[in-house]
């Protein structure tokens, strides 16, 4: 019984290619872009986590200096003496000729185990005496050979080790960054002695960050990956409609065997289990297919991730992708639990169906009126939590939510609104033919509308990205221009050479910019100060968000601080406020200026108080205003020898940053490009399936006299009419998307609000695109209707029930 | 001998290196000083550091009693071991410093460790006045003769007056002790008259407690011969005021080199030629998953010596790297008194 039950049920699937093959492919291409955003964040979590390891972050309390980014190494001995337990860290950024290297110092005698690595050849002993005797440097494979070419020291290449970070003994990493007698950090070792004096009192300097809270990097790009696992579930959600519509159909088309096998005998809870058996291997099959997808995608996207990841927030990830045993597993049961949430409500009327129901073929869903009035009523709902979160939302996690509602709330809302429309385009019909043009879409719309609605939303949040992208270019370009307004920018090798050029230069140019800057802590959190010389380039080219009066000069004397824009909502610090820059001295806030693609808090004094603050911070870049770039670049060159890479200009700099800026948005883009290829696909299978279902309500058509041809048209144009409609819906929809995007999403996930713009040419280029699409996906059913042998119609009235 | 540890260089190093006697101390001492007989001492200068030698310590074992007559170990050890002949200022500093301390019961035996690098002020050895420490532990004072005594673990921690009621003592021939017929040696000398009064700090309160305490001082670049593996150390204090200082020396091909110091209470000295000495274990127990001898007979027949030396507390055992047996012991038979025990090299 159960075999020939599974052969039953199986046969359908034999008769059906089309539909089996919609189902696979829905559900692989569902978890396909699921399991590869996930891979992608599981990758970059792994490369922060040996980052932090590095470090002991996330494991261990650690010592951190009040102000400043670093300390007298004579603290730490002082805690030492004390009893406390610490290790010295010392980190830094080293330039090699490909970039920048992270350098770690530390020492291997008082690190908590583990934190030194053995080097992959493990030569042991002759390793630790090297390492500390300051030659030896382990580095990630990935900049072992740049870092050889430009330390004296050796370089052993070691796999644990997070991506663009080195580690050295850390007399060796005090000389390497010219930082002799300092310590950025101390960790603490779990393990203290007894009757220990409290840490206040032996280094008052210092503040104790318990463990776990260390890795700014992960925090930053939290809002990130929460940007891409959002994607990553959209298209799962997408792939979903079509698996719901493959299997609502073949239920539906089956009724009449369930209803046979269980006038046979069959009882319904083998008869229900049977179905579930069959949906999971389908599931586990397409499951497989779709890791192997996610593979592919990521493996693809991930090289573009690791430069956005770089180039936003100075994170390090590995570029390749190692293929972890967790994503067969994660792969599988996402694709489990999709095919379960897709054919629960299948499954649940087979099990409610009484024996002797009708089994009569209705077209699919037919009875749709009550569950679109349902839908409408959800979709009011949704659209109205989305429009009170606008107001209320507060973190990252409610802008999503406002995100997801608005998008559910207006594809819930979809058939009903389509429904209006058409029910008014019949009444405005002057002909019958028409008429029933009209009214036969307005019929088709149930079986249609998941496609559409998937369409729907790829159409929207196509225009919603590309609107923030655009918006964000324009603005980012704008705030380029205002920022970089030096005409060149050097980068001398040490402090003393950068004080002799800046002194050279001095008397040739117009002014003499040096970049003076601490990483610390500000208002709680990590920040840069810098200090700026201040003259007409700032005053007339810097635009402020927020002001109060004569912001320049106030600062120039000393008595304010102005802000960046991250700073300011973070801390909810504004003009008026007061910001404490250093022990003992508090300013107020003068102004907040706009600060784009900068992941910290930013605060910027005058140059004279910035040296009375940190006399020990000395200036080594530097840029030049000038008339003549070219004679200064000449003169700079020929007298101190530097290289090309050493002076930058503006037009330089501008488009390194516009290149990482594009970068940024590739991942954004190839997602986007993804979603609305998925919908496309979805709506294709949707005409294919109704094909063979419309028959009986086209045959008549037919023998009143429309020809298979006109049919044919008319169905391409029904295609095109759905598109059309459901794309008028879609731009409000990506433009509401946009908004919540840059006011809602942008300012909690990276502390800046962008004004909107709107770019028509876009969206007028992207219509065509989904009517094309729509072209695309109807022109084969359409083509297989106009050359349906007569014979076929002819069958519908012999065959009628 | 009071031949003891060094560990540092064990805690990166893989095993074939280990393998080297226990603790690496069999390895070549090429670019190192060695001792040479007929030494002449210079002090206080000989109380500070050798950095030209490879290792060298300042070990010191206590016993103790508390006010109800329980006896108490405790142990003070700062170990020098250099990866170069040399001292440089800062990081670049050759010199490694680890300290072990202990304090051992009848019931518990509480052990810590410390390290550092020298040429930064984490540790190191001042001569005038006195000072030997690593982090908070300490062991200093005017002179060499009277001294403070401090150190701290997780759960216990001691702070002691010492002081020398007896001359400095040298082992060997004049303080030029050799370890094996190959000849490896080392400078060797010890204070074992200290008097001792002070607090323990237990996990159940504070003891004050009285009792003597010994310093060892021992410096050479290689102590061990290649193929020497471990040791059993013994100073005992008998009742009648003469101590006796003996070590054996296991070899791999199971024999062993056995030499010690007969001391008189006035502080007059007798070496303990190889053959002289004897030490046999009687009875074994299990100390951290191994088999380790706790109680022993030692014998110096030409001074009518056959005891049993028995440990207080069997479960001795030093969680530091590497780890070894170190605790008071008892001692009855032809002599009475108490003493320490030191066993390395029991895998």
């Amino acid at each position: 019984m159960t075999r020939a039950g599974l052969a039953a049920l199986w046969s359908h699937w034999r008769r059906n290619p089309l539909q089996l093959f919609t189902l696979i492919i829905g559900l692989a291409l569902a978890t396909g872009l699921w399991s590869g955003v996930q891979a992608i964040n599981a990758e970059a979590r792994a490369s922060y986590d040996a980052a932090a390891a590095s470090l002991g972050e996330g494991r261990y309390d650690q010592l951190l200096p009040r102000a400043g980014a670093r300390f007298d190494q004579e603290i730490y001995i002082a805690l030492r003496r004390a009893g406390w337990q610490v290790a010295p860290v010392l980190e830094g950024q080293l330039s090699v000729p490909e970039g920048r290297v992270r350098l770690i110092g530390l020492d291997p005698l008082t690190a908590p185990a583990g934190l030194v690595p053995q080097d992959d050849t493990g030569t042991g002993s002759a390793g630790l005496a090297a390492f500390m005797r300051a030659d030896t440097v382990f580095a990630h494979p990935g900049i072992a050979d740049a870092l050889r070419a430009s330390v004296p020291n050796a370089v052993v290449a070691a796999r644990r080790l997070a991506p663009g970070t080195a580690l050295a003994d850390i007399g060796a990493a005090q000389r390497l960054l010219d930082r002799p007698g300092q310590l950025s950090r101390l960790i603490v070792l779990p393990k203290q002695a007894v009757g220990l004096p409290p840490i206040d009192s032996v280094a008052p300097d210092l503040r104790r960050q318990p463990a776990g809270q260390g890795s700014d990097v992960g925090r930053l790009t939290d809002s990130f990956h929460l940007n891409l696992t959002a994607f990553g579930l959209l298209s799962f959600a997408v792939g979903i409609f079509i698996v719901h519509g493959a299997i609502g159909l073949a239920f539906e088309q089956r009724r009449g065997l369930v209803r046979s096998l269980r006038a046979l005998g069959m009882p319904l809870r083998r008869l229900i289990a049977l179905l579930a058996l069959e949906l999971v291997v389908i599931a586990l099959v397409a499951g497989s297919l779709g890791v192997v997808l996610g593979y592919v995608v990521a493996a693809t996207l991930l090289p573009d991730v690791a430069a956005t990841l770089r180039g936003l927030y100075g994170a390090s990830i590995s570029g390749d992708l190692q293929l972890r045993p967790s994503w067969w597993l994660s792969g599988l049961a996402i694709a489990l639990l999709g095919t379960a949430l897709a054919a629960s409500g299948a499954l649940w009327r087979i099990a409610r169906m009484p024996l002797l129901a009708s089994a009569g073929a209705r077209a699919w869903a037919m009875t749709a009126g009550r569950a679109r009035r349902w839908q409408a009523a959800g979709a009011a709902v949704f659209l109205l939590a989305a429009l009170a979160l606008v107001w209320l939302a507060e973190g990252l996690i409610l802008s999503f939510l406002c995100l997801g509602l608005l998008l559910i709330g207006a594809a819930l809302a979809l058939p009903a609104i389509l429904d209006r429309v058409l029910a008014l385009g019949t009444r405005g019909a002057r002909s019958m033919r028409w008429e029933w043009f009209w009214a036969d879409t307005r019929q088709q719309l149930p079986g249609l509308s998941l496609a559409l609605m998937a369409l729907l939303l790829a159409i929207a949040a196509n225009v919603g990205v590309s609107t923030m992208v655009s918006s964000f270019r324009l603005t980012f370009t704008a705030f380029l221009d205002q920022r970089l307004a030096a005409e060149l920018y050097v980068s001398p090798a040490t402090p003393e050479e950068s004080a002799e050029m800046q002194a050279f230069l001095a008397p040739q140019v117009e002014a003499v910019l040096p970049i003076l800057s601490v990483d610390t802590t500000l208002a709680g959190l990590p920040a840069s100060l810098y200090g700026a010389r201040i003259g007409p380039t700032y005053t007339e080219n810097w635009r402020f968000l927020q002001a109060g009066p004569e912001p320049w000069p106030r600062v120039a004397r000393g008595e304010a601080v102005i802000v960046n824009e991250q700073l300011a909502r973070r801390a909810d610090l504004w003009p008026g406020d007061t910001l404490r820059v250093a022990e003992g001295l508090a300013l107020p806030i003068a102004g907040v200026f706009g600060d784009y693609g900068n992941p910290v808090g930013q605060a910027i004094v005058g140059e004279t108080l910035f040296r009375d603050l940190y006399p020990e911070v000395r200036s080594v870049r530097f840029g030049l205003r000038t008339g003549d770039p070219d004679a200064i670049r000449a003169a700079l060159t020929e007298r101190f020898g530097l290289s090309e890479g050493q002076i930058i200009d503006q037009a330089g700099i501008k488009r390194l940053s516009l290149q990482v800026f594009e970068r940024t948005f590739t991942v954004t883009g190839a997602l986007n490009v993804l979603t609305l290829a998925v919908a496309g696909f979805a709506m294709l299978m949707s005409l294919l399936t109704l094909a063979n279902l419309r028959l009986p309500q086209l045959a008549p058509a037919w023998a009143l006299g429309l020809t298979r041809a006109e049919l044919g048209r008319l169905e391409l144009l029904r295609a095109i009419l759905l598109a059309a409609l459901t794309l008028v819906l879609a731009l409000p929809l990506g433009l509401a998307l946009a908004w919540v995007l840059l006011a809602l999403v942008n300012v909690e996930a990276f502390g800046w609000r962008l004004p909107m713009y709107l770019f028509p040419l876009d969206y007028l280029r992207l219509s065509g695109l989904a009517l094309l699409a729509a072209l695309l996906a109807a022109a084969w059913p359409a083509r297989r209707l106009a050359r349906t042998p007569p014979a076929d119609l002819l069958k519908v009235f012999a065959h009628e029930r | 001998m009071n031949a003891r540890i060094f560990a540092i260089l064990l805690a990166l190093m893989p095993l074939p290196a280990v393998a080297q006697g226990f603790a690496g101390m069999g390895t070549e001492a090429e670019g190192f000083a060695t001792p040479a007989p007929d030494p002449v001492f210079d002090f206080p200068a000989d109380h500070g550091p050798h950095p030209a030698y490879r290792i060298e310590w300042w070990y010191l074992t206590a016993n103790m009693t508390g006010p109800d007559g329980t006896p108490y170990g405790l142990q003070w050890t700062l170990f020098r071991s250099a990866l170069e002949p040399e001292e440089r200022e800062g990081w670049e500093s050759p010199q490694i410093w680890l300290g072990h301390a202990a304090v051992t019961t009848p019931e518990t035996h509480l052990s810590a460790e410390r390290f550092a690098r020298g040429g930064i002020g984490q540790a190191g050895v001042t001569v005038a006045p006195f000072e030997a420490w690593i982090d908070d532990w300490r062991m200093a004072g005017e002179t060499f003769d009277e001294v403070t005594l401090t150190a701290r673990g997780a759960e216990f921690a001691y702070d002691v007056e010492l002081s020398a009621e007896g001359p400095l003592v040298f082992h060997g021939e004049d303080g030029f002790s050799v370890k094996s017929e190959a000849g490896q040696a080392s400078y060797y000398y010890s204070q074992p008259f200290y008097a001792l009064e002070g607090t323990l700090t237990l996990p159940g309160g504070e003891v004050a407690v009285t009792g003597n305490a010994w310093l060892d001082r021992e410096w050479s670049s290689q102590p061990l011969a290649a193929d020497q593996d471990g040791w059993d150390w013994f100073s005992l204090s008998f009742e009648d005021g003469t101590k006796l200082m003996a070590f054996e020396l296991r070899q791999s091909d199971g024999t062993s080199y056995a030499s010690g110091t007969w001391i008189e209470p006035d502080g007059q000295t007798t070496a303990l030629p190889d053959g002289a000495l004897q030490a046999t274990p009687l009875a074994g127990s299990e100390v951290a998953g191994r088999e380790v001898p706790t109680e022993w007979r030692v014998e110096v027949p030409g001074r009518g010596v056959d005891v049993t030396v028995r440990a207080i507390n069997a479960q001795a055992w030093m969680e530091v790297t590497p780890p070894y047996w170190e605790g008071p012991v008892t001692v009855t038979g032809s002599h009475t008194g108490r003493g320490y025990l030191e066993m390395t090299g029991y895998e």
